[in-house]
């Protein structure tokens, strides 16, 4: 039996944490990242290394100290550094004298046999008969993880009371987590939608509408975003994420499929960059073609896509008349901070919206 | 008809200029640098970019305004990849577009794309895109392309031979001879790579003249540029994963051929304050110097503040521990 531990992206540990336990290991559960996560990480990590990356970093030094002895974490193909992260963080806790092993997961489509082979060493002595229905749920629990937090988003703006909708979200979290075979995941789903289905709402009420997008992990995990989908939610703003970890099997996105976003990119932007750089651009023309009043930009400090990204986002602004926010998040970021600005966005946003409306 | 080319002293114009001037002249158009970097030319690029970008990018931006009132065409050309197999870091890649979309007023701009991954003959196919634009025969430009490549490949061995890249130069135009080259080339004791970008590296007014400090303090100066490619290359296999960037892995290549033949007496990492890779490059190359043999090193990060006086201090110190190291003063 191993310890198994893996980075924590919003509340996606609740299925992967049901995989390891079910191929025999001890998960070992990623802290939220806190700021003693942040101040291992930074000390730790190279200086302009991106958040995420520190933020990665500090938490495998946590949960080696509680004795993880495998991290398990997603790779890349580049030419963004997040897929030479696994390397880099080998070579890091090394040198601080820890020996975990690490997986790391390239796409398959890229490395097959090494998907493969990776695969079978997080399964151990599991047969594949039974793997491939572990696979299945954890894919099921992680569809249902979204789907909660996508009805969230739509309920949170029109809550009567402050807090409702995200009290009920984190009740269909843990129904998600107690479940186990398809069907019981399948109940949780409903049963958690259920719960958000009856927040009390007002009902008239029309929010205006702002797409988030960015860098994954930034945009994925609410502890170094300040919790932003919930803090635009409660000041009454639908927000409608790009970006979810089983997105691309989806229709209710923006839309339908990356091929999309990069078509609509390409007079901006005609170059695959890495990371989620042409995404950004892409995406923004598209919720603007759709008539959001908004978009919310994250990217990591030092994010060499995004920065591309940025330097083309005023002209895709103008064109399609759609004010967007960009933040760049770093461990000094404070909530404080991107409040004040959320806030002033929000305000832009609302005095548009009448312009055009009266 | 002959045009007039603007091509911006920047990024990869510090490894390619033989090529692209050459051919440029070669097909009769008139070939215009933009002027050397300097403050004007800084803030002129500051002012046009995020302030998230590094200083390489914010600096080409500002040598593109310097060219853009000037020019009947604008060279700045979408590098993917330059060896077949790794990218170029994605600001390269987006650059026409971040150019594109951020400075007013451009003239036409050349934007073609050179992917090397996509077959033998794309870099000949990319020149004769390039002629065709300029409205060249395929034969004048097959000889153009001839003739600048040679001259290309005189310029890279002059480099192995420790020229820097502006005598090498001098010495294909006939302004200097191969002589002086070797005279030039001293034995000093003590030896440290001064490892970064070409466009770092060898833009004095960027790197705050870091090159010509280190010569001037009797110390031999190795860079990336003077070790034969074929010895990068070899390098390769040491790594199971290597980075997805041309100039970085040629960076990391060159350290570890550096040490691995115990060439130096220290290294210095010169990396923009900013550089995405260089985040990675930087640590990796500090962990290898100090498991191989635990050769100093020194890392120099630079951006549009950097004063001359802090950087040669910082030298002088890094030089004079290396020559007590070695038993000197
Ligand atoms: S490699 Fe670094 S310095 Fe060069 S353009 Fe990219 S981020 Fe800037």
């Amino acid at each position: 039996m191993r310890k198994v531990s893996f980075p924590k992206m919003g509340p996606s540990y609740i299925a992967f944490k049901m995989m390891l336990e079910e191929f025999g290991h001890e998960p070992i559960e990623p802290p939220v990242p806190s700021k003693r996560t942040l101040s291992y990480g930074t000390t730790h990590s190279p200086e302009f290394a991106c958040l995420p990356f520190k933020v990665l970093t500090g938490t495998y030094l946590e949960v080696l100290e509680k004795g993880a002895d495998m991290l398990v974490s997603s790779g890349g193909v580049g030419p963004c550094r997040a897929g030479y992260y696994g390397k880099m963080h080998e070579k890091i806790l090394n040198d601080l004298g820890y020996n975990p092993e690490l997986v790391i997961f390239d796409p398959p489509l890229r490395a097959p046999w090494d998907f493969f082979k990776k695969t079978r060493k997080l399964k151990g002595k599991t047969s594949w008969y039974r793997t491939a229905d572990i696979l299945k749920r954890t894919w099921k629990k992680l569809i249902a993880l979204d789907d909660l937090e996508i009805k969230a988003s739509k309920v949170r703006p029109r809550q009567k009371n402050y807090g409702a909708a995200s009290k009920a979200l984190n009740k269909g979290f843990s129904y998600i987590e107690e479940a186990r075979n398809a069907k019981e995941i399948e109940e949780a789903r409903v049963e958690g939608l259920s719960l958000l289905e009856n927040v009390k709402d007002n009902s008239e009420y029309e929010p205006i509408k702002v797409g988030l997008i960015g860098e994954i992990y930034v945009v994925l995990e609410p502890s170094v975003n300040a919790d932003i989908e919930e803090m635009l939610g409660e000041m009454g703003v639908e927000v409608n994420r790009s970006i979810y970890l089983t997105s691309w099997t989806r229709d209710n996105t923006v839309a339908d499929g990356e091929k999309d976003i990069k078509e609509a990119a390409k007079p901006y932007l005609d170059q695959l960059i890495g990371g989620h750089g042409q995404n950004s651009i892409g995406e923004t023309v598209l919720y603007g073609e759709k008539g959001f009043d908004g978009v919310v930009h994250l990217a990591p400090f030092t994010c060499i896509p995004e920065i591309v990204s940025k330097s083309i986002m005023p002209k895709v602004s103008k064109d399609y008349d759609i004010p967007v926010l960009t933040l760049f998040l770093d461990e000094q970021t404070g909530k404080a901070g991107i409040k004040t600005r959320i806030e002033a966005f929000v305000d832009l946003m609302r005095k548009k919206r009448r312009k055009e409306v009266g | 008809m002959s045009y007039r080319v603007g091509v911006p002293r920047s990024l990869a114009y510090y490894s390619f200029f033989p090529l692209w001037n050459s051919f440029f002249e070669e097909l009769g158009c008139e070939v215009l640098v933009s002027r050397e970097s300097n403050k004007g030319v800084l803030d002129d690029g500051v002012k046009e970019t995020v302030n998230d970008a590094c200083v390489p990018i914010k600096l080409y931006h500002g040598h593109v305004k310097d060219l853009k009132h000037k020019v009947d065409y604008l060279f700045v050309p979408r590098l993917v990849s330059l060896d077949g197999k790794e990218t170029t870091c994605p600001k390269f890649l987006g650059l026409p577009d971040m150019v594109k979309h951020s400075i007013k007023d451009l003239p036409p701009l050349i934007d073609l794309r050179l992917d090397l991954r996509k077959g033998k003959f794309e870099l000949w196919k990319f020149f004769k895109r390039l002629g065709e634009k300029l409205g060249k025969s395929t034969w004048e430009v097959f000889k153009a392309y001839v003739k600048s490549k040679k001259i290309y490949y005189r310029h890279q061995k002059l480099l192995e031979k420790k020229a820097s890249p502006e005598l090498a130069w001098k010495i294909i135009k006939g302004e200097k001879s191969e002589e002086e080259l070797n005279k030039m080339v001293a034995e000093n004791p003590v030896k440290i790579a001064l490892l970064g970008y070409p466009y770092t590296i060898y833009d004095p007014y960027i790197s705050v003249d870091l090159l010509d400090k280190c010569k001037k303090m009797s110390v031999d100066v190795l860079t990336v540029e003077n070790i034969p490619g074929k010895e990068l290359l070899r390098q390769k296999k040491k790594l199971s994963k290597e980075m997805f960037w041309y100039y970085s892995n040629n960076t990391i290549r060159a350290c570890l051929y550096l040490l691995e033949k115990k060439m130096v007496d220290g290294v210095i990492h010169v990396t923009a304050f900013g550089c995405g890779p260089d985040a990675m490059v930087d640590k990796f190359l500090e962990i290898e110097c100090k498991n191989q043999g635990n050769i100093p090193f020194m890392t120099v990060a630079i951006d549009e503040h950097t004063g001359d006086a802090g950087m040669s201090t910082r030298l002088e110190a890094f030089v004079d521990m290396l020559n007590r190291k070695r038993g000197f003063k």
